[in-house]
């Protein structure tokens, strides 16, 4: 017996508006941050090398991930396991990480001038990182030399792996460490975008 | 136990949320009402115990930001009982906006619960046991609740 007053309802809810206010979401995060609730800010970010997710924390950089292979989804959940699941997309916090981007992949930059927070490695993996992000722009360094330099010369594999599993690829530039003797190895978005990269630094031709 | 991304529940929920608000604080107040919802739930987030039910969970946040406002705005407080017989018809929480169907003001009217259960039933299809879990009641308290609201909006409208 109430059908008509539901379906009056319904047909009136076609009023209500359908969507929150434009700026709703840049606000939220904005007050979000202020008291201290917003544990990771994202943003996709355009380059050469496809969209991608770039994610800082009150301390700095964090993340830093190709799409594609690994969609943007998998790489907010797997930052919500491993952070904490306050994230979400505020571009503003990213502008600086965005514009300097911009400036290394147009070639106008050599150094990346972001804090960086290496929550995301651990042990043996952040000494390798820590090595690695002293490899300067198209310089290159090798898989034994920065085992070597991380402490551990015989750990030339876990090396290769800690790279492999750089949480910060281009800022913290594991594209500059290559093979003994000159092979390019491995590259987590894949080699294409090793070679890319090199090439952009002048290290290939 | 594994939250998702806190800005995939704003990618899922955020749009058909803030409609929620409008019905429930009104046009004047839905824009705070949709904020503080958010605010509170984030901070509350990581503590969350189940991903279950996140949906009602967020609703419920939005329906008590509702009431908070209503109250803090200084006008009489929402009945949660009924309405004693001799009181002057409850004025709806929010503004009115002109030309809004007498429908909605009438249902801002009813007292939060009933509110709830009127358009969450109605206009989100939403299942009892959720609703349930959204009003922390019973199905059985969650269909009453519904109930007593269409028959007060039947007779406002009727009238």
């Amino acid at each position: 017996m109430n059908k008509d007053i539901e379906n009056a309802l319904r047909e009136s809810a076609v009023t209500l508006p359908d969507a929150p206010p434009p700026d709703f979401e840049s606000r939220l995060a904005e007050r979000s941050a202020a008291e201290g609730l917003l544990d990771v800010a994202y943003a996709m970010v355009d380059s050469p090398l496809g969209p991608l997710v770039v994610a800082a924390t009150p301390r700095g950089l964090v993340r830093l991930a190709y799409t594609g292979s690994r969609d943007e989804t998998a790489v907010l959940e797997d930052l919500a396991g491993k952070l904490s699941p306050r994230i979400l997309e505020a571009p503003e916090r990213l502008d600086e990480a965005r514009r300097e981007l911009d400036e290394y992949f147009e070639g106008g930059r050599a150094e990346f001038d972001l804090p960086i927070d290496w929550s995301l490695t651990r042990g043996f993996t952040g000494k390798v990182l820590r090595q690695t992000a002293r490899i300067g722009f198209g310089k290159t360094s090798t898989y034994a030399e920065v085992a070597s330099r991380a402490g551990s010369p015989r750990a030339v594999r876990a090396a290769g792996n800690a790279l492999g599993s750089n949480p910060i690829p281009v800022v913290v530039p594991c594209h500059r460490v290559l093979r003994t003797g000159g092979a390019l190895g491995g590259y987590t978005g894949g080699v294409e975008r090793k070679e890319f990269l090199l090439r952009l630094e002048g290290v290939l031709a | 136990m594994k939250l998702p991304p806190f800005q995939a529940l704003l990618d899922e929920h955020g749009t058909d949320l803030y409609r929620f608000c409008v019905a429930s604080a009104g046009w004047g107040e839905a824009d705070d009402c949709f904020q503080e919802t958010w605010i509170a739930a984030l901070r509350a987030y990581p503590k969350l115990r189940s991903a279950q039910n996140l949906r009602a969970w967020l609703y419920r946040i939005a329906q008590n930001k509702a009431i908070d406002l209503h109250r803090a705005r200084g006008r009489r407080p929402v009945p949660v009982e009924a309405v004693p017989e001799t009181a002057a018809p409850a004025e709806p929480p929010g503004a009115r906006l002109d030309g809004e169907s007498e429908l909605w003001v009438a249902l801002r009217a009813l007292p939060p619960k009933q509110r709830t259960a009127v358009y969450c039933r109605t206009v989100l299809g939403m299942p009892y046991d959720e609703l349930a879990d959204l009003l922390e009641s019973s199905e059985d308290a969650a269909r009453r609740n519904l109930f007593e609201g269409l028959k007060k909006l039947r007779e406002e409208w009727t009238a």
